[in-house]
């Protein structure tokens, strides 16, 4: 059966006044109909990189150098403009990080909505208004036909995310790109948007790719889990496998630091040290200063993403496969 | 709303009042404001007579009072070249001015969008570079440099267009108060070099403030996000970039017309064209102080006036504003 | 010092400055500029001002190299006999004196009350920016021409003619100071928060000496770069209110002053009155925008090239 989306063998580079830097190298993943996958890492591993990627929109000077990206059969990563166009806000949608900055300003709400529908359909306004009506209904805002007409700056932050959710459901799409989906919002607020995008998710049937460093959000809604670490993948799985017997020490000292994963009584881990900025990756597996397994090899050659157990990649030499 | 019209309203009566002050401080310290009145052969006892009937010798803010409430009528006092009264005078030159403004805003308008626009799209085509460039060397001429050398190609050695005057005019309302150069043939010949000078010294201005102000919001993340829905490109630029660009454009726009008024003055001179800065000049010259000051007081409420509009017109189109009242 | 002078030599300034060849062009003509407009007593055929050289009858002779041009004349003379070269160079002098003067006068007043609005903060910051506000609102060049025409009537012609440089600097300078007062305010105001500030604080140093020994200095780039669109305005403003004969007299001509008593002759003719002493001021006001453009773009980081 062939994948919602594949992403093979992709790298993306920046080129910059005095040469290229790669921020991703050899991303490869797969997505189902339906299935909820999470890209996990800190700020800067190349995560928001990899879901712009996906829909060719990465910042310039940023550029796909390799590799393909496979969507519902069709290969959008050589795409023109104008077909991108057509699947982008379509079939594949996108929910940034700060809905404030998000939506414009400078028009309401009901034209920031109903532009969306008209750029993809042909429809009358009256038919988008009634479309966008219900999808905010879907989200759970009360009384819709007045959110139609206020403005982005009269909605609270949480109100203003569900808009954007709104917006993304707008056309039915199969995949949704959730980037940073609840980072801007208060913590009371989060688990709401959470819990409602998963629902949606299921009910729908739709796919989600959720870009996050929260590693606690992720163990809940997904099923798959990729962790990236310096612009490369260096574990990748089942969630709650990976969760409850993580194989990569990046992924082991992550699942360490979080509060809600720990039990009571523990300490609290940190990884020492801080992710490498892409300038200045150290050379052979790009995590070992920070280490504790580190020996010889893992300074001098890069380790490869290779299979340890059924279902389970991991790039670490010291990790034992089968 | 209501709140934010009525504040900026008052803080425009302030200025006023402030301008007036000045403009009327000018006038009773300098110059002798019984001269327009009488002429030169005149009595010390007739001219004390005048004074006291005038009300010269009561206090200052007694005077400053009466200035204000004839102000507020419409008497500015009585001009010394033209011996009829100063809003008589401004009133039949303005209408002068008033034509070459529009005008040269017609050609700001409709050039500095477009260009403005196409070089914030594509900011290294070769046409962009040379606009570019044109509009760096348009701000180092001074404005009645370009004048002088439009006139020089195409009055002096073309012959195409007339090189000073506002040629024929039509009385518009029959009673000499307004004589439009706008519907006939000739006078919009006339129309056309004064226009484009005044223009020419916005024009690089408008331009450069389009293009660095749509090249911001192009980088914003709320464009960013028009392109990830799928919007056209021509929706997401002359639509969203569009009116994000607009709102600062129009606030500078309104600030600028206060310098327009003081271009032309000196696009006035070089055509010999009758407008108010004409005028002013000429009451500077021969020492009309009233004149000098009526044109002063005048002036400087247009100019409270539309920044007050702008003010106004700014904050009901930008709806952040609405709420809190301030920038 | 030496690590100073080497530490510019291998900045990005200095780089940036030689790959772009037209700063480095505007650079040398700005240069060559300051010292025609330096050296003019010296170079100058002869002194314009000396009405002893002036003959009238030597009146509207066209550049050397017309037919009824004379060598002694290499841009031909005015309507009152004057050689037109030295006339243009001690007009460049006379201008560039009194745009650098004004210039200053405005930075200093706009940096002083600048510093203390953004610093003080307050009441202060308050009055001071309202005050700004309302002068900004007038456009300064009417104000220059009025304050012009009231001093030429006060005083008369004559007395007028002996001030006329002093005053032009004070009036240029007094207009525009809310510039710099608003731009050195904004910067101070990022600055205020940051944490040298409170390191500075907590030392003990007093309130002037933070502003100026330290906060000043990072507020020095964006000073730079209005500093050159100053200097251009102020030129050009001394230029307009000559032409408007507000300005320099016609005895002791500025550019401004030349390009006006040239606008009647170029009908009949003698364009070289007006055109040469134009297109000199273009140039000079054209060099110093391209540097400042040049700057603006090196100066801020924001700005992609890649």
């Amino acid at each position: 059966m062939a994948h919602l989306l594949e992403i093979h063998d992709l790298d993306v580079q920046f080129a910059l006044r005095n040469g290229s830097i790669t921020a991703l190298k050899d991303i490869n993943l797969t997505l189902e109909k339906g299935e909820k996958l999470g890209l996990v890492g800190e700020s800067g591993a190349g995560k928001s990189v990899t879901g712009f990627a996906i829909i060719n929109l990465i910042s310039k000077p940023g550029y796909i150098s390799k590799g393909r990206i496979t969507f519902d059969g069709e290969e959008i990563s050589a795409l023109s403009d104008e077909k991108m166009r057509r699947i982008r806000g379509d079939k594949i949608t996108m929910i940034f990080q700060d809905p404030m900055m998000t939506l414009n300003p400078v028009f309401k709400i009901g034209t920031q909505m109903i532009e969306t529908l008209q750029a993809h359909r042909k429809i009358s306004k009256s038919d988008a208004r009634k479309i966008a009506l219900d999808k905010l209904r879907k989200v759970q805002i009360p009384s819709p036909e007045q959110r139609l007409q206020q403005y982005p700056h009269e909605l609270s932050g949480g109100m203003r995310q569900r808009i954007i959710i709104a917006i993304a459901l707008l056309t039915d799409p199969s995949l949704i790109i959730a980037d940073e989906p609840t980072t801007a919002l208060d913590v009371t607020i989060q688990a709401e948007i959470m819990d409602l995008l998963q629902e949606l998710c299921e009910s729908d049937n739709m796919s989600l790719i959720l870009i996050t460093h929260d590693l606690a959000v992720v163990s809940q809604v997904t099923e798959k889990i990729v962790v990236m670490y310096a612009g490369k993948i260096i574990e990748s799985g089942l969630t709650h496998e990976v969760i409850a017997n993580p194989q990569h020490p990046y992924t082991t000292g992550l699942i360490k630091s979080i509060p809600g994963i720990i039990k009571p009584g523990e300490k609290l881990e940190q990884i020492p040290g801080m992710m490498p900025t892409l300038t200045k990756i150290p050379p052979g597996c790009a995590f070992n200063p920070r280490c504790n397994l580190r020996e010889d090899i893992c300074v001098k050659v890069t380790p490869e993403l290779e299979e340890k157990a059924a279902g389970r990649l991991v790039a670490c030499h010291m990790v034992k496969g089968k | 709303m209501f709140a934010f019209i009525l504040r900026r309203a008052l803080q425009a009566v302030l200025v006023m009042l402030v301008i007036g002050l000045i403009g009327f401080s000018i006038q009773s310290n300098i110059g002798d404001p019984i001269r327009p009145l009488v002429g030169e052969r005149v009595t010390p006892e007739e001219r004390a007579e005048m004074a006291e009937k005038l009300g010269l010798n009561d206090p200052f803010l007694v005077q400053y009072g009466r200035f204000i409430k004839n102000a507020a009528q419409g008497d500015l006092g009585i001009s010394f070249i033209y011996k009829k009264p100063c809003t008589e005078v401004i009133l039949k030159h303005a209408p002068a001015t008033l034509e070459l403004v529009f005008g040269a805003a017609l050609i700001i308008v409709f050039v500095s969008l477009p260009l403005g626009i196409y070089t914030a799209l594509k900011p290294r085509t070769i046409l962009s570079k040379c606009i570019m460039g044109f509009s760096t060397l348009g701000v180092s001429i001074p404005v009645f440099l370009t004048g002088i050398m439009l006139i020089y190609i195409f009055a002096v050695t073309l012959g195409w267009l007339p090189s000073y005057g506002r040629g024929e005019t039509v009385d518009l309302f029959g009673n000499g108060y307004w004589n439009s150069g706008m519907l006939t043939i000739d006078g919009i010949k006339h129309l056309i070099l004064p226009c484009l000078s005044l223009a020419s010294i916005m024009l690089p201005l408008y331009i450069r403030l389009i293009r660095s102000e749509m090249m911001e919001v192009l980088e914003t993340e709320y464009i960013k996000y028009s392109w990830a829905k799928g919007l056209s490109p021509m929706r997401i630029w002359l639509v969203h970039a569009f009116k994000n660009t607009l709102l600062p454009v129009i606030t500078v726009f309104g600030l600028q017309i206060g310098i327009m008024f003081a271009f032309t003055i000196l696009t006035e001179t070089v055509f010999q064209w009758q407008g108010m800065g004409f005028m002013f000049l000429e009451a500077v010259q021969r020492a009309d102080i009233a004149l000098l000051n009526a044109y002063l007081v005048v002036v400087a409420t247009v100019f409270v006036m539309v920044n007050t509009l702008v003010d106004i017109f700014y904050g009901l189109i930008n709806p952040t504003v609405r709420i809190t009242g301030t920038k | 010092m030496k690590q100073s002078l080497r530490k510019f030599k291998e900045s990005y300034f200095l780089y940036s400055f030689k790959r772009d060849k037209v700063a480095m062009a505007s650079f040398v003509a700005l240069v060559f500029f300051l010292l025609l407009a330096l050296t003019a007593p010296l170079i100058s055929p002869m002194n314009p001002y000396d009405a002893n050289n002036i003959d009238i009858m030597n009146s509207e002779i066209p550049p050397a190299w017309n037919d009824m041009g004379m060598d002694e004349f290499p841009l031909g003379t005015d309507n009152m006999g004057r050689d037109m070269l030295s006339t243009m160079l001690y007009g460049l002098r006379t201008s560039i004196i009194i745009g650098l003067g004004a210039v200053s006068l405005q930075a200093t007043i706009g940096i002083l009350m600048g510093l203390s609005a953004g610093y003080l903060g307050g009441r202060m910051d308050a009055l001071l920016m309202r005050i700004a506000d309302i002068q900004f609102s007038f456009p300064y060049l009417m104000v220059a021409i009025l304050i012009s025409a009231i001093f030429q009537l006060t005083f008369g012609i004559g007395r007028y003619e002996e001030l006329a440089v002093p005053l032009l600097i004070v009036i240029i300078g007094f207009a525009e100071w809310p510039m710099y007062a608003r731009t050195i305010r904004a910067s101070v105001m990022g600055e205020k928060r940051k944490e040298y500030v409170e390191a500075a604080k907590v030392i003990g140093l007093s309130r002037p000496v933070i502003m100026i020994r330290h906060v000043l200095p990072n507020s020095l780039t964006s000073l730079l770069v209005i500093s050159t669109i100053q200097v251009a305005n102020a030129v050009m403003s001394e230029a307009a209110l000559s032409f408007l004969g507000l300005g320099m007299p016609t005895t002791k001509p500025s550019l401004g002053s030349l390009i006006r008593s040239g606008f009647d002759y170029i009908f009949s003719g003698s364009w070289w009155i007006t055109i040469f002493p134009g297109i000199l001021l273009i140039l000079f006001v054209l060099v110093i925008n391209l540097l400042g453009d040049w700057l603006r773009d090196v100066l801020n980081p924001k700005l992609y090239k890649g």
